[in-house]
C-alpha cells in the first residue's frame, strides 16, 4: 500500500525531516537545559522560569491543525494511497502509563525523542548511551505491548 | 541562551508544524519522532523513509547551527542531581529507557501526541500530553535536576 520507495515520497520525508531539524535548532529545543528550564515551575516565583517551550508548541499545533483541515477535504495524501491515521481511539491503560513513564524520563534529562535525534548533530557526551537506552526501552515496550492491532486491542481491553 | 526567547521559539515551532504538515499532506504520515524511530526494527518496507527523515533531521539541525552559530551548541547532557550517587551515565540510561518504553506503549511523544495529536483533536493525545507534561514538571521539581 505504501509507495515507500518512489522518489517524490522519499523527497517529502527528506524535506520534512530537514525542516523539523532546523525548527528544533531555531526554537532552542535541541538544548535539554532550555527544556528543563521550562519544566522547572519552581522557578516561576523567582522570575527564572523560561516559557519558550509553550511558544514553540502553539504555532506548531496551529500550522499542523490547518494541514489536518486541508487533509480532511482530500481523499489521500499526494504520494500515498491513504492517510495513515492512528488506529487506536480509546483512552486505555498503556496510553496513560506510557505517558507517565515518558514524563519521568523526560523530566530526568530534558530530552525527548525529537531533540535526542537532532543532538546527533553535536554528539554531546553521554548521547550515545542515551540513544542506546532509548532504543532498548522502545524495543522492550514493543515486547510488552505487541504492536499488532488485534493483540494491542486485546491488551488494552 | 537559557533565557526566554519567544521569537525564535515561535519561528522554530512554526517550522516544526510545517514539517508535520508536509509529511501529512505529502505522505499521510504522522511526524512523531518516537514512532519514526521506534519502528525502525524489525526493518519493514517503511524503514527507508524513516531513516531518510531521521538523517535529514540531523542534517537540518547541523545546517542551522552552521548558519546561525549564535544559537549555540550542546556539548554535554545535563548532569544527574548531586544526591544521585550512581553518576550521570546511569541517570541518563534510566531516562532513555523510561522514554523509549513509555513512548512505545503510549504510542507517542512530544511531537506525535504533542504537535500532531493535538492538531488532530485526538482525545488520546490530549490525555497523553496532559499526563506527560504534569509528570515531567513534577519530576523536575522532585529531583531538583535544574
Amino acid at each position: 500500500m505504501t509507495k515507500s520507495l518512489n522518489l517524490p515520497y522519499l523527497a517529502v520525508a527528506a524535506i520534512a525531516g530537514a525542516i523539523f531539524g532546523i525548527g528544533l535548532y531555531i526554537s532552542g529545543m535541541f538544548n535539554p537545559l532550555k527544556v528543563l528550564r521550562f519544566l522547572d515551575f519552581t522557578a516561576i516565583p523567582t522570575g527564572g522560569w523560561d516559557p519558550s517551550l509553550a511558544f514553540v508548541m502553539i504555532p506548531a499545533v496551529v500550522v499542523m491543525f490547518v494541514a489536518v483541515r486541508i487533509g480532511k477535504r482530500r481523499e489521500k495524501p499526494a504520494f500515498d494511497t491513504a492517510f495513515h491515521e492512528p488506529e487506536f481511539t480509546k483512552i486505555d491503560t498503556p496510553l496513560v502509563a506510557g505517558a507517565a513513564l515518558f514524563g519521568i524520563g523526560w523530566g530526568m534529562s530534558g530530552i525527548c525523542p525529537g531533540p535526542a535525534i537532532s543532538l546527533i548533530a553535536f554528539w554531546p557526551t553521554y548521547l550515545p548511551i542515551y540513544l542506546l537506552a532509548l532504543f532498548v526501552g522502545s524495543y522492550a515496550g514493543a515486547v510488552v505491548i505487541p504492536s499488532g492491532r488485534d493483540k494491542r486491542l486485546a491488551v488494552a481491553r | 541562551m537559557d533565557t526566554f526567547t519567544p521569537l525564535p521559539a515561535a519561528i522554530g515551532g512554526a517550522l516544526i508544524g510545517l514539517s508535520a504538515a508536509i509529511l501529512w499532506l505529502g505522505n499521510g504520515r504522522i511526524a512523531g519522532i518516537s514512532g519514526i524511530f521506534g519502528q525502525l526494527l524489525p526493518p519493514g518496507r517503511t524503514v527507508v523513509w524513516r531513516l531518510v527523515f531521521l538523517v535529514f533531521l540531523v542534517g537540518g539541525t547541523f545546517l542551522a547551527s552552521y548558519l546561525l552559530p549564535s544559537l549555540g551548541r550542546v556539548t554535554t547532557l545535563v548532569a544527574a542531581p548531586s544526591w544521585f550517587t550512581a553518576g550521570t551515565p546511569i541517570w541518563i540510561v534510566i531516562s532513555g529507557i523510561l522514554t523509549g518504553f513509555g513512548t512505545k506503549i503510549g504510542n507517542g511523544c512530544t511531537s506525535g501526541h504533542g504537535v500532531c495529536g493535538l492538531a488532530r483533536l485526538s482525545k488520546r493525545s490530549f490525555v497523553a500530553v496532559g499526563v506527560f507534561f504534569v509528570v515531567a514538571i513534577l519530576t523536575v521539581t522532585i529531583t531538583g535536576i535544574v
